[in-house]
């Protein structure tokens, strides 16, 4: 570790959070499950395959333009097991409540999470609660945990797209950063943006149902597109070549990020995924991708070849190239 | 697109000479390798980056004023994000933030402002950096804070005027410009007719290039347009936000609270008359005379590059820390840090495909 003291961009899902995770965790905890560090982890039990993952949700504020904490607590988490090519079943919910925190809107998030667990059908089945002192947490902090059971007769995982796949993205990109970031106090800019925070689950499942191989899927959290193909060329060994032209991004967000400076490739959202398919069955799961209110703008955004290995690159709009690197993940804390 | 590259590519044909051309605006060296655009250039144009990016041309000695006092117990540093991680002698905001420091991220010096008034009983300090582009807004801030008898409220000014620092590096002898993509939002703010003597002096065409690929292209192809007539003229390719004369509201905010002093730019050394200084009539509104903060002497790491990269003579890629020792994550030089520096850049876009 090169720093003595946690930073905030240990948590931002970038370089620094590898190095955490790989440094000292994966480092410490070593064993068969954990060692891919997936998504979700893979358990055999009785020679069925389950999913098993956890997440906490920190979201400042925690009502946003087009969701709360609570749902994007269910979500996340459900998204998480999705990936995995899992159908999720059970989720655990433990809350962490500052002294002072108005009922009413913790009943608010509640009823948000009781809805976006029935929009897939998981149920909450065991929790905690812990209260600390006014001043030690910023509102409510929300963790859950969830069990799936996998469907897929492949084992998704991210060391698994080939040379010769598809890459598909389900929508355009950037919503949720966006729109959490211009909710935040100090930042004067309006938009009409909400949040894509939504679970994948439905989705996935149109996709699985045509019966196609999928190698590989993600979902689009913090570091957004970037951090997932850099993610997946270097744990495949592969190159990821996107076609900028291709890549979704609307307006607003577009203009948002230039405001801020960021790179909407790199801008966290929580209702979108990639997914690596053989190009030859890129038009079925399309096809079966628009079907669902999730996947409508579904498209094609570029192609993995075997080389250059472990590395992503954008072919941009005016005809030149560059690489997708892994952000630092500074940009933006706090943002799920 | 096609044809502004074919056009780029025909009249550096007819050159028949390699052409150096400086971006100082850290904003086109950032759209220039997002795009992707500099490898669309012949091999005989090139684009270099000059001290265009205002974090890293910041003096470490300013980082370690800011990091004493952001560990003053009365005191609350408001600071733009891309000053965090940049490194001083020992320390760096984040890491003091991280320490218990108090480090506030702001989008504006007004909200600095806000901010001042929303804690009374502490003293919060803005850290004025940048060029003509935020120093209205860092300007409206301490005129808007005297008037309304804002006592709390300083500025740690370190704003510096680009014009003095295009003339420095034409005066160093060491580097080789061949003509100025002159920056497009400080442009909107100073006007076009701060560059003429870049023509008149030193006979180096100058461009003002506005934001999106197309313009950069269009901004090549003029200053070799130029080059090409033996012509060295100040030309708006972004004009439709630049004009002659500027912005003279916010001129008139800058001479009102700011008056020219000799700033220290990062790696290049003292430059006569190129920074901003507040004017004694607002003295109460300056850290060093309000807080008391004083500017010592830098330790920074002898390997690093960022002066002669700053200057347009070295790339990232002559740098023995580039890419080793040195990375975004855990960045030596300013040049790393800011998302508009040069090695953050080659870094992230283009570096470890050359290396």
């Amino acid at each position: 570790m090169t720093y003595d003291r946690i930073m905030l961009a240990h948590g931002g899902g970038g370089s620094l959070t590898r190095e955490l995770v790989e440094g000292l965790f994966a480092h410490e905890f070593d064993n068969p499950v954990l060692r891919p560090l997936d998504d979700s982890a893979v358990l055999v039990i009785n020679r069925r395959g389950y999913a098993f993952t956890t997440d906490s949700y920190v979201v400042s504020p925690y009502f946003f333009p087009g969701g709360d904490i609570g749902r994007l607590a269910v979500c996340g988490t459900v998204n998480d097991l999705a990936m995995q090519g899992a159908q999720p079943y059970w989720l655990s919910l433990s809350f962490i409540l500052e002294e002072g925190l108005p009922i009413g809107d913790l009943e608010k998030i509640v009823a948000s999470i009781r809805n976006t667990a029935a929009e897939v059908g998981v149920q909450i089945v065991t929790g905690d609660t812990k209260v600390v002192e006014r001043g030690r947490c910023d509102g409510l902090y929300i963790n859950t945990a969830g069990i799936g059971q996998i469907v897929t007769p492949n084992w998704l995982g991210s060391a698994n797209a080939r040379p010769g796949d598809a890459v598909i993205v389900n929508g355009s990109l950037g919503e949720h950063g966006v729109a959490v970031m211009s909710s935040r106090s100090g930042i004067s800019f309006q938009t009409s943006i909400v949040s894509d925070c939504a679970p994948l689950w439905p989705l996935v499942k149109e996709v699985l149902n045509t019966g196609v191989e999928i190698h590989a899927m993600r979902d689009l959290t913090r570091g957004g597109l970037a951090a997932a193909v850099s993610d997946i060329a270097h744990a495949s060994g592969i190159g990821i070549i996107l076609k900028e032209t291709a890549v979704p991004v609307n307006r607003e967000v577009r203009g948002a990020c230039d405001l801020l400076g960021i790179d909407p490739l790199t801008m966290a959202n929580e209702g979108k995924l990639i997914l690596f398919c053989r190009t030859v069955d890129a038009e079925r799961v399309l096809a079966a991708m628009k079907r669902h209110s999730l996947g409508k703008n579904a498209c094609v955004i570029g192609e993995v070849k075997d080389k250059p290995k472990g590395m992503a690159l954008l072919r941009t709009a005016i005809g030149g190239e560059r690489i997708i690197d892994m952000p630092t993940g500074e940009d933006l804390p706090r943002i799920c | 697109m096609k044809t502004l590259v074919q056009t780029i590519e025909e009249l550096a044909g007819r050159l028949g000479r390699d052409v150096e051309l400086m971006e100082v605006c850290g904003t086109h060296t950032m759209v220039a390798f997002r795009t992707g655009l500099r490898q669309l250039l012949p091999e005989s144009v090139r684009l270099r980056s000059g001290p265009g990016c205002p974090v890293c041309v910041t003096d470490a000695s300013y980082i370690d004023a800011a990091v004493e006092l952001c560990r003053r117990p009365d005191v609350v540093v408001a600071t733009f994000g891309d000053l965090l991680r940049v490194p001083g002698s020992e320390s760096s905001l984040d890491r003091e933030r991280a320490a218990g420091g108090s480090v506030r991220i702001v989008y504006s010096p007004s909200d600095a402002l806000v901010l001042a008034k929303e804690c009374p009983s502490k003293r919060v300090v803005f850290l004025g950096v940048g060029f003509e582009t935020t120093a209205p807004t860092v300007a409206w801030s301490i005129w808007r804070a005297a008037r309304d008898g804002v006592r709390n409220f300083s500025v740690l000014c370190a704003h510096k005027t680009m014009p003095r620092a295009m003339d420095a590096l034409l005066r160093d002898q060491q580097v080789k410009i061949d003509g100025f993509l002159c920056p497009g939002h400080v442009s909107v703010i100073t006007g076009a007719a701060v560059y003429r003597f870049i023509g008149e002096r030193y006979k180096i065409p100058c461009v003002i290039a506005g934001f999106e690929a197309w313009d950069i292209l269009k901004s090549i192809n003029m200053l070799l347009t130029q080059i090409l007539d033996g012509r060295a003229a100040v030309e708006i390719e972004y004009s439709r936000s630049v004009t002659e004369h500027g912005n003279a509201a916010a001129q008139r905010l800058i001479v009102e609270v700011f008056e020219p002093n000799d700033a220290i730019w990062r790696g290049i050394g003292t430059i006569s008359g190129s920074g901003l200084a507040i004017r004694s009539k607002y003295s109460n509104f300056d850290a060093t005379h309000a807080i008391g903060v004083k500017f010592g002497e830098a330790h920074v790491n002898p390997l690093c590059r960022c002066g002669d990269i700053l200057r347009g003579i070295s790339t990232p890629l002559d740098c023995r820390l580039f890419g080793c020792t040195c990375t975004p994550a855990h960045p030596i030089g300013p040049c790393m840090v800011s998302s508009e520096g040069t090695c953050a850049a080659y870094y992230k876009y283009e570096g470890r495909v050359a290396a």
